[in-house]
């Protein structure tokens, strides 16, 4: 569009968007820390490089859980997924190689996908029963398949891969969060594919009356969010050099709160990746600043609470609103 | 009003039968619309008018019946089957998405792709040529949006209806079937909708029109066909009747030789 054809009453409508929302309160917060913590080192480049390291699973959840949320889904198991596929992935790396294992992690998160989505198109249940009840099954079994032992990871290849690794001085892990995010906002952006994700989300009736196979698209969009968390578990497995099943325990109301304040609706039909990705920094950096500023695990877990019901009141207004 | 229709059958229904369990929906449905020509659906709520369209449209298989379109027999069990012969249907709620532009909803699920072979493969979307083409079509309909980015739920109710009617004849349809297109519209936008039916058949498309509103029905079709309880009892000529007629047939007051 032409700029000088840009009218007030456009701008005004672009910034008071939605979308737009994540990036007042992202350098809002990020401000407000620096100011207040200008005495410490979070205002250090080395810092942010650790917030974007540590938050890499979370990102990489979130813009999976993006894909279940485009089409009106809710994943409530992706956080037990990230511990059994970290641990599977561990425990296959002790006889195979990394292919193998690699696969097989995936694979437990492709399966689950699988699980939970043929589970609600057969029982017509609501996505978030389902995934609560896989959530628990899962959970079990992460514990029980090791009896709540951790498998530690030699295989550096391995941590390279997946943690502690740099290409071109850039650490591995910012690189895997710009890959999956920059695939994710093309095929929600630029291919059809995503196109009818967000159709199915908008108005499944009209969707299926415009002969898009929407049984088919919730199902893979419930798989790709699975196999992102356990994608996820690998992030973490190299990053902490081993698996434990309490990995992704605490992640997911944070994913959540994270996508939500990036302006992903949580009823469908809306999906924002970049809104998804730095949502989940601000996550991180609320976080980061909370613990230099000599805040507590439990004080950072009710302003996480916080920030969720923050944005779904953003998002239920929304809806009243029309 | 009476339009020369062409003197070809586009779309000819033959004993269309259709039940709920022991509700019989569809008894003995029987009629032709030719092209170009717009023929009017009516009767009585609970008449069979929406099961009729559906089983054309691909939403409901009919028990029995055929079905032809330009003379061949066609199998219709999904709206891609329909689609596919040539029936476009304008559904009561327009079928949109409403968190989409014009553009997206006009090419739901028939996007244009990208001219590069790979990013084709991909399913890259080329919305400029979309965009091109959204102009065009709605252009042949002479109807006027005011940003072609717009967001459906900003649009009123009559630009809606033409976005829908846009979208089944852009799609080539030699038939369309819309269901109520004016039920929630006010005086001046049912009129541009009267306006745009008249284009699209003067394009040569055959319209099946359902509608509750007999001064739309006498402003735009050629014939009507009524439904009672189930069965085609009646088809006349629009010109050749008054509105009282046609409300006598639909309440079963009145007869007709089909
Ligand atoms: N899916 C369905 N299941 C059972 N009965 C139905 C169904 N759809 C329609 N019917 C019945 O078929 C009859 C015709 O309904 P319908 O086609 O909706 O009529 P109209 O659109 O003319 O008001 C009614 O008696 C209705 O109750
Ligand atoms: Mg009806």
């Amino acid at each position: 569009m032409n700029a000088q054809m840009l009218s007030l009453n456009q701008l005004k409508q672009i910034a008071l968007h939605r979308e737009a929302f994540i990036y007042y309160i992202f350098f809002f917060v990020l401000f407000f820390f620096a100011i207040v913590l200008h005495d410490t080192a979070f205002l250090t480049f080395s810092n942010f490089m650790n917030i974007v390291k540590q938050t890499a699973p979370l990102t990489i959840m979130a813009v999976g859980l993006t894909f279940a949320l485009a089409v009106g889904h809710i994943d409530l198991s992706i956080g037990s997924v990230v511990a059994l596929s970290a641990l599977v992935g561990a425990l296959l790396l002790q006889h195979t190689g990394i292919p193998l294992a690699v696969l097989g992690a995936l694979l437990v998160g492709v399966t689950v996908g699988l699980i939970n989505g043929l589970l609600i198109e057969r029982l017509q249940v609501s996505s978030l029963l389902i995934t609560l009840g896989t959530m628990g099954i899962i959970t079990g079994i992460a514990r029980q398949l090791t009896n709540l032992e951790s498998v530690p990871i030699i295989n550096q290849d391995f941590t390279f891969l997946f943690g502690s690794g740099k290409v071109l001085g850039m650490p591995i892990l910012l690189l895997w969060t710009l890959v999956i995010g920059g695939c994710a906002y093309i095929i929600l952006k630029k291919l059809a594919a995503g196109r009818h994700l967000l159709a199915v989300g908008g108005n499944p009736v009209a969707a299926r009356a415009m002969g898009i196979k929407v049984t088919r698209i919730r199902l893979y969009a419930l798989i790709a969010s699975s196999t992102a968390a356990a994608l996820a578990g690998l992030l973490y497995a190299g990053r902490l050099h081993g698996a434990r099943y309490t990995l992704g325990e605490a992640d997911l109301l944070t994913v959540i709160a994270a996508v939500a304040i990036g302006g992903t609706s949580l009823f469908g039909g809306r999906a924002c990746i970049v809104g998804a990705i730095l949502g989940t920094w601000l996550m991180g950096i609320i976080n980061n600043g909370l613990i230099l500023s000599g805040f507590s695990t439990n004080e950072q877990m009710i302003a996480r609470g916080v920030i969720l019901v923050i944005a779904v009141a953003i998002g239920v207004k929304e809806i009243r609103n029309g | 009003m009476v339009r020369s229709s062409l003197d070809q059958v586009a779309l000819e229904l033959s004993s269309i039968k259709k039940s709920f369990g022991g509700v019989h929906a569809l008894q003995d449905v029987t009629f032709t619309i030719n092209k170009g020509e717009v023929v009017g659906l009516l009767g009585d709520n609970g008449a069979g008018k929406s099961t009729l369209v559906k089983c054309i449209s691909g939403v409901y298989a009919p028990d029995s019946g055929e079905i032809k379109v330009n003379g061949k027999a066609v199998v219709i069990r999904s709206p891609e089957d329909a689609r596919a012969a040539g029936i476009e249907t304008v559904f009561q709620d327009l079928a949109m998405i409403p968190e989409f532009n014009i553009v997206q909803n006009l090419f739901l699920n028939r996007e244009i792709k990208h001219k590069n072979p790979i990013l084709r493969w991909l399913g890259w979307l080329d919305t400029k040529a979309m965009t091109k083409r959204a102009r065009k079509a709605l252009n042949r309909l002479n109807t006027r949006i005011p940003s072609y980015n717009e967001q459906i739920h900003n649009l009123s109710g009559g630009q809606r209806q033409a976005i829908a009617i846009a979208r089944a004849v852009n799609w080539g349809a030699d038939i369309v079937i819309m269901d109520e297109p004016t039920a929630a519209l006010g005086v001046e936008q049912s009129a541009q909708v009267n306006d745009l039916i008249k284009v699209i058949s003067s394009q040569g498309v055959a319209v099946l029109l359902i509608s509750h509103n007999m001064q739309h029905v006498v402003e735009t079709c050629d014939r009507a066909v009524v439904l009672y309880q189930g069965s085609s009892v009646a088809d006349v000529a629009v010109a050749e009747v008054t509105k009282e007629d046609l409300v006598g047939l639909i309440t079963g007051a009145k007869k007709i030789a089909a």
